[in-house]
């Protein structure tokens, strides 16, 4: 088994308009913990990672410079991320299609997580 | 854990119903903004933690934290509820004034100060309902359109005008005035009958939301006779007449999905429950010398309720009843019931005379069950061909599909009349 992260990526325009009544709410989170449910008992969850704020602060180069960031008009903004157990690539890539942030437009970053000692 | 089914929707109810005392009527779009970030957070954090023990408790929590933000923000902005004003004039005195807003006995009222707040007197009546439906009960613009059979930019119109005439209201309506409360009672009572009618006899063809409807409005009339002002027994009968004919929706469609006339349906579907607590509603509704509408179509409700079948009915009581009726609330359409009463109890003759003597008959004219009425009687009296043309007629008439698919079948059964 191998390790990968998922990294939940969308811009807050998507995730906002995704969002709507809160009986559609409702409904996508309840997509959501199945869909993370799911993943658990099969024993892909190594660790169900954060959510994580939409802003905070960029330090940026030799400088230092602070500033605020992401922006909200960002392209994709990492919402959050989960540790997740694979056989290999292929089968992360293929346990990721079910995600929901993918209905609203959203994007999720499958990246293996490097072994050490390789 | 599992969720009610509609949790989110109930809990925006009373979130903005909270929210909207502590800012303000004015800003009602204020409150229901907060809201919709309380909801957002849940999406974003119940994935990763699960859900919260209580999660009605963790939303309203996480409403709290984003009201205290812009209260800090705004309070200089922004006109807030006046009363607010002395609470919010240091950031010492923020905290714990927010937490005295927030006081779950505070809290319990909230949804009742809202109710009675939707149903102002410049409103009309549909807007009355729809607001409710929109504010109290979580219901998106879309939604309250799916629940009225009309048009997003129809309802977003009826509700922006409604709100509007609220943000103009200056406060939210005061419960704790008994005499402004009980004027205002008629009213709340009205609005939550139509409510339940839209969902009873309503034109959406999804039966799902017609449910939904019948249930909200049952939600809200307990709301109101758990308060000790709103436990009138005008509100018991109300309750009582709603729970009695909640209690017919599983039959109300047969095994085919198509809508299934009083008479035809299996009254073993019947929500046991539903009746026994309707009829316990309708003993306590039985005090003081006030008689309403309500009263009586419970208790006609609670005849229909008591007959094992169509034929053990006691048509003479429900006769009386119509007549009673007839005295409180007169219209066509209850002389047209009482009409069909006379006729189960002394022959479609009879029925067919009581309906030539309704005065304003021509009322009925674009009424579909008004004809379905004439073309019952006039098959019960062989007259096949006539009582075909009347339901033709009625069938042209048919609000939605279940109607005309069920007034469909009242034209085939004319098939062999004659």
């Amino acid at each position: 088994m191998s390790e990968f992260v998922f990294l939940y990526r969308s811009t807050d325009a998507a995730s906002r308009a995704a969002m709507g009544s809160p009986e559609q709410m409702q409904k996508s989170m309840q997509t959501w913990m199945a869909w993370m449910k799911q993943l658990a008992d099969k024993g892909h969850i190594k660790d169900r990672g954060h959510p994580l704020e939409r802003a905070g602060k960029l330090v940026k180069g030799n400088k230092r410079t602070i500033t605020d960031g992401p922006y909200a008009e960002a392209k994709d903004i990492v919402g959050g991320y989960t540790l997740i157990e694979a056989k290999d690539l292929a089968q992360a890539v293929e346990l990721s299609m079910g995600c929901p942030i993918l209905e609203g437009g959203g994007v999720v970053e499958v990246r293996p997580v490097l072994k050490t000692g390789m | 854990m599992e969720l009610h089914e509609h949790l989110f929707r109930r809990e925006a109810g009373r979130i903005v119903a909270t929210l909207t005392r502590i800012f303000g009527v004015e800003n009602l779009a204020l409150a229901e903004d907060v809201t919709q970030d309380a909801f957002c957070r849940a999406l974003e954090v119940w994935p990763f933690r699960g859900v919260p023990d209580n999660p009605s408790a963790w939303l309203m929590a996480t409403a709290k934290h984003r009201a205290v933000d812009v209260l800090r923000r705004e309070r200089t902005a922004r006109t807030l509820a006046p009363e607010l004003g002395r609470l919010l004039e240091s950031d010492e005195k923020l905290a714990p004034a927010v937490e005295e807003l927030f006081r779950t006995d505070a809290i319990k009222d909230d949804q009742l100060r809202m109710m009675f707040s939707c149903c102002h007197p410049r409103l009309p009546e549909t807007a009355q309902v729809a607001l409710m439906l929109h504010i109290l009960c979580g219901f998106s613009v879309d939604e309250v359109a799916g629940a009225f059979v009309s048009t997003r930019a129809a309802i977003e119109k009826r509700l922006s005008r409604a709100k509007q005439t609220f943000a103009g209201s200056e406060r939210l309506f005061e419960i704790a005035d008994a005499a402004d409360f009980a004027a205002r009672l008629p009213a709340v009572h009205r609005a939550l009958y139509l409510l339940f009618n839209e969902g009873y006899h309503g034109a959406s063809p999804e039966s799902a939301v017609r449910v939904e409807l019948c249930r909200e409005a049952l939600r809200l009339a307990a709301l109101l006779f758990e308060h000790p002002l709103g436990a009138t027994p005008a509100t018991y009968a109300l309750s009582a007449l709603m729970c009695l004919l909640a209690a017919r929706l599983p039959a109300r469609l047969d095994a085919a999905g198509n809508l299934s006339a009083l008479a035809d349906q299996d009254r073993s579907r019947w929500d046991p429950e539903l009746m026994a607590e309707g009829q316990l509603l309708l003993d306590r509704s039985a005090t003081g010398p006030e008689l309403t509408e309500y009263h009586v179509e419970a208790a006609i409700a609670a005849v229909h309720a008591s007959a094992a079948c169509v034929e053990d009915t006691n048509w003479a009581q429900i006769v009386s009843l119509y007549d009673t009726l007839m005295t409180i609330r007169p219209s066509p359409v209850v002389a047209l019931n009482r009409a069909i009463a006379v006729a189960q109890r002394e022959g479609p003759d009879r029925g067919l005379e009581e309906i030539g003597a309704i005065a304003d008959r021509d009322r009925l004219a674009t009424y579909p069950f008004y004809y379905a009425a004439l073309g019952e009687l006039e098959l019960r009296r062989g007259r096949g061909e006539t009582a075909r043309e009347h339901f033709r007629a009625a069938r042209a008439l048919a609000r939605n599909s279940m109607e005309r698919q069920f007034l469909e079948q009242r034209v085939e059964a004319c098939a062999g009349g004659d």
